[in-house]
C-alpha cells in the first residue's frame, strides 16, 4: 500500500520534507517510525489524515502519516 | 528594600510612595493588577477617561536571579473589550522595575491640557516630566532618541503613534536587551496610556537590589527550576524553531484559521513555516535564538533578516506570522516580518491588527494575500491616523462593524487567535470563558489537545475540554502572577520537580511557606475578582459566547462546527 509521510521540525535532518512509500499490509505507525531511524522517545506527536494516533495504529492505502518530534509554542 | 507602591496623578500632577496594603501584599504581576483596578477602578467608567487606572506590576520573582522571572503586568479597564485586562510582556522592566522596590506602579487621573509628559521611575519613587521631542513617533525612534538622551540604560516602556490616538488595538511596548521591543500586547492599554498622555516611562534602579529572605533556598530552588525548564524537550525546540514551529502542526490538525477563519489548513503553510524561517534566519545571517528578557532560559526569540542580511525584524512570533500569514492568506515571510516591525513601530497588537485586515480582506477593501498592500496601508493610514486606518486600528470588530461584514471573529470585541474553535475545541472554552476576551495565553488548552504536553485530550470531542481549560485558566493566573513566561508551563505540566521548586522560590523570596494548594487557591481568586469586575461593568453569561458563524458554519478539513451549549459553557465557573 502506498502512504504519504510527512515529517517536521529536525526529524527532516538527512531524511525528508515529505515522500510517498509502499508498505506491506499490517505495517503500523511504530514500524514507520523504527525504519526511519526515528527515536520513539523524540516524537510527540503522531497524526493519521489530520487526526491524532499512536505507534500502534495501523496504516491503511492512501494514508497520510505526519511525524512531529516534542514541540511547542502559544 | 522594602516594596512600595508607586502613585502618579496626572490629574494634580502629584506622586507618591506608599505602604503596601496588607491586601496587596501576597500578590505580584497579573493578581496584583486586578487586585488593585478591582479595588481601585469603577468598572462603569469610560476606559480612556480620567477614572480608568493603568497598573504595571513585576511578578513576585522578577528582579531575582530567577530563570524566567522578567515578564511584567499591565492591567486596567480596557477599551477594545470593556472588561479588566491583564497584558504580560517581556523586556527588561520588570527586572528594574522590582529592583527600584516598585510593587506596582499606579497611574491615574487626567491631565486637563493637551500636553504630553514622561514618567521616570527610580529608588526614590516617580517624577513627571513634560515631552515634546518624541510626540507623533514611532516605538524605534523613541528607543533610539532615550538611549543617546537618558544615562545610566534605563528599561523604557512606551506607547507609539496608535496609542497616542487611543486606537482600541494599542499596545505597550517594552525595549529588550538589544533594542528591540516586546509588547503588552492585547486589549489596548496603550489607548489607557495614550488618555494619560504619557509618551514613555523610563526605570532606572541603580545600585538598588532586591532583599532574599532565604538566599540559600532560593539558589538550590533556582538550579532545581531553571534544569528542569532546560531539560524539557519543548523548551529545547522553542529555541531551535521559535513558537512559529506551530504553523505545521496546527495545519496539519486542520485548526489553522484562514482566509477569515473559513477553512482550516492554509496552501502556502510551508513558506511561512518555523521550519523555513530557521533557514532563512541562518541563511541571512541572523539570530536563531535570542532572550526576551534577561534570565530566560528558553530564547524563543530570534532575529529575522532581510534578503541583505539587515535585521527586519526580531521577536517573530506564531501568532502574528499566523495571522497575518494564514488568516490573511499571505504566504510571504518578508512581507510579514515587514508588517510586523511596523506595527511594533506603530504600537498595535499584531494579533488583533492582523485579523482586523483579514476582515477588511473579507470586506473588498485589499485582495486576500495581498502582504504588499497591507504593508502600505500600516504607513499610509493606520500610522498616519485616516479614517481607515482607525477602522482598522481599532480592531478586527471594529472593521466588521464599518464595512458590514458578518464573519468577525471575536469575543467581547477581542480578535481570536490563531487555534480555531470548530476544530480545537478546548480553546473554544478558552475563548468563551476567558474574563478579558478571546485569548489563548489564559487557558492553552492546545498544549493537551494538540501538543500531548500535560496528557492527551482529543480536540474534535466535547468530552475533558471544559476542566481541562478551567485547570489551565487557574494554573496560568497563578504563574502570571509570578512574573515568570508562561512558557514555564509546559515543564510545569511535565516535571513533577518544576512546581514544587517555583513555589520554593516564592517560599525564599518573601520568608513564606505556600503550599501547591495556595498556588490553585491564588488562580481561582484572581479569576473570580476579574469575573465580579466584568459583571459590574454589565458583561453575563451570554458575553460568554463565540460568534454565531462558529456554531453554523462546518470548517474543512474536518467539515465541524463549535457545538457546546450555553449550559455546558457555563459549567467552566463551577468551582
Amino acid at each position: 500500500m502506498k502512504v504519504k509521510v510527512k515529517l517536521f521540525a529536525y526529524f527532516r535532518d538527512n531524511r525528508f520534507l515529505e515522500d510517498f512509500r509502499d508498505f506491506p499490509d499490517g505495517t503500523t505507525v511504530g514500524n514507520v517510525v523504527d525504519g526511519l531511524n526515528i527515536d520513539r522517545e523524540e516524537v510527540g506527536v503522531l497524526m493519521i489524515n489530520s487526526r491524532h494516533t499512536s505507534f500502534d495504529s495501523l496504516l491503511k492505502e492512501d494514508d497520510i502519516l505526519a511525524i512531529f518530534p516534542v514541540v511547542g509554542g502559544g | 528594600m522594602k516594596d512600595k507602591i508607586f502613585r502618579v496623578n496626572l490629574t494634580d500632577m502629584t506622586t507618591a510612595v506608599e505602604e503596601v496594603p496588607e491586601a496587596w501584599a501576597g500578590h505580584g504581576g497579573r493578581g496584583l493588577t486586578s487586585t488593585i483596578v478591582a479595588a481601585e477602578v469603577n468598572p462603569a467608567c469610560h476606559p480612556l477617561g480620567p477614572n480608568n487606572k493603568l497598573v504595571f506590576a513585576p511578578g513576585l520573582l522578577s528582579g531575582t536571579v530567577a530563570a524566567n522571572s522578567g515578564r511584567l503586568s499591565v492591567g486596567g479597564k480596557s477599551p477594545l473589550t470593556g472588561t479588566i485586562k491583564e497584558a504580560n510582556g517581556g523586556g527588561t522592566a520588570a527586572q528594574l522595575m522590582a529592583r527600584c522596590g516598585c510593587k506596582a506602579l499606579i497611574i491615574e487621573g487626567q491631565p486637563a491640557d493637551d500636553k504630553w509628559f514622561s514618567l521616570a521611575v527610580t529608588p526614590e519613587g516617580v517624577t513627571i516630566e513634560e515631552e515634546t521631542e518624541l510626540i507623533g513617533k514611532g516605538n524605534f525612534e523613541v528607543l533610539e532618541t532615550l538611549s543617546s538622551r537618558l544615562e545610566n540604560k534605563p528599561a523604557i516602556i512606551t506607547i507609539g503613534p496608535a496609542g497616542e490616538m487611543k486606537m482600541a488595538a494599542a499596545n505597550i511596548s517594552i525595549k529588550d536587551p538589544d533594542g528591540g521591543i516586546r509588547s503588552n500586547g492585547r486589549g489596548g492599554l496603550g489607548a489607557v496610556m495614550g488618555s494619560k498622555r504619557v509618551k514613555f516611562i523610563s526605570v532606572t534602579p541603580g545600585d538598588a537590589k532586591l532583599d532574599i529572605a532565604d538566599p540559600e533556598a532560593f539558589k538550590a530552588a533556582n538550579r532545581t527550576f531553571a534544569k528542569s525548564l532546560v531539560d524539557h524537550p519543548v523548551s529545547q525546540a522553542l529555541g531551535q524553531y521559535g513558537t512559529n514551529v506551530l504553523v505545521n502542526i496546527i495545519n496539519e490538525s486542520g485548526g489553522l484559521p484562514t482566509k477569515n477563519f473559513t477553512q482550516g489548513q492554509f496552501e502556502g503553510h510551508e513558506k511561512i513555516s518555523g521550519e523555513t524561517m530557521h533557514d532563512t534566519i541562518k541563511e541571512r545571517g541572523g539570530r536563531v535564538k535570542h532572550n526576551c528578557h534577561p534570565g530566560c532560559v528558553i530564547q524563543c526569540s530570534q532575529v529575522y533578516n532581510d534578503a541583505d542580511g539587515n535585521k527586519l525584524t526580531s521577536g517573530f512570533e506564531y501568532e502574528s506570522i499566523w495571522a497575518m500569514g494564514a488568516d490573511c492568506c499571505v504566504d510571504n515571510l518578508d512581507h510579514i516580518a515587514l508588517a510586523d516591525k511596523l506595527m511594533d513601530d506603530i504600537g498595535v497588537d499584531s494579533i488583533e491588527t492582523s485579523v482586523a485586515f483579514g476582515v477588511a480582506m473579507e470586506a473588498g477593501i485589499l485582495e486576500f494575500g495581498d502582504g504588499e498592500g497591507v504593508c502600505r496601508i500600516l504607513k499610509e493610514e493606520v500610522a498616519a491616523g485616516t479614517g481607515l486606518g482607525r477602522v482598522i486600528g481599532n480592531g478586527a470588530g471594529s472593521v466588521g462593524r464599518t464595512y458590514g461584514v458578518a464573519r468577525v471573529p471575536v469575543v467581547k470585541n477581542q480578535a481570536i487567535p490563531a487555534y480555531d474553535p470548530r476544530s480545537i475545541k478546548g480553546i473554544g472554552i478558552t475563548y468563551a470563558t476567558s474574563t478579558q476576551g478571546a485569548d489563548h495565553t489564559m487557558g492553552y488548552t492546545i498544549a493537551t489537545n494538540i501538543l500531548n504536553v500535560g496528557g492527551a485530550v482529543d480536540p474534535l470531542t466535547k468530552e475533558g475540554q471544559v476542566e481541562l481549560s478551567r485547570n489551565l485558566q487557574i494554573a496560568t493566573a497563578a504563574i502570571d502572577s509570578t512574573g515568570m513566561c508562561l512558557f514555564i508551563a509546559f515543564a510545569a505540566l511535565d516535571n513533577e520537580e518544576c512546581l514544587p521548586a517555583l513555589i520554593d522560590l516564592i517560599n525564599a523570596r518573601f520568608g513564606l511557606s505556600l503550599t501547591a494548594d495556595d498556588v490553585v487557591n491564588l488562580g481561582k481568586y484572581i479569576l473570580k475578582t476579574e469575573r465580579e469586575f466584568n459583571e459590574k461593568a454589565g458583561f453575563t453569561n451570554l458575553d460568554d459566547r463565540l460568534p454565531e458563524f462558529f456554531y453554523n458554519e462546518p470548517l474543512p478539513p474536518h467539515n465541524v462546527v463549535f457545538d457546546f451549549t450555553g449550559e455546558e459553557i457555563d459549567s467552566f465557573w463551577d468551582f
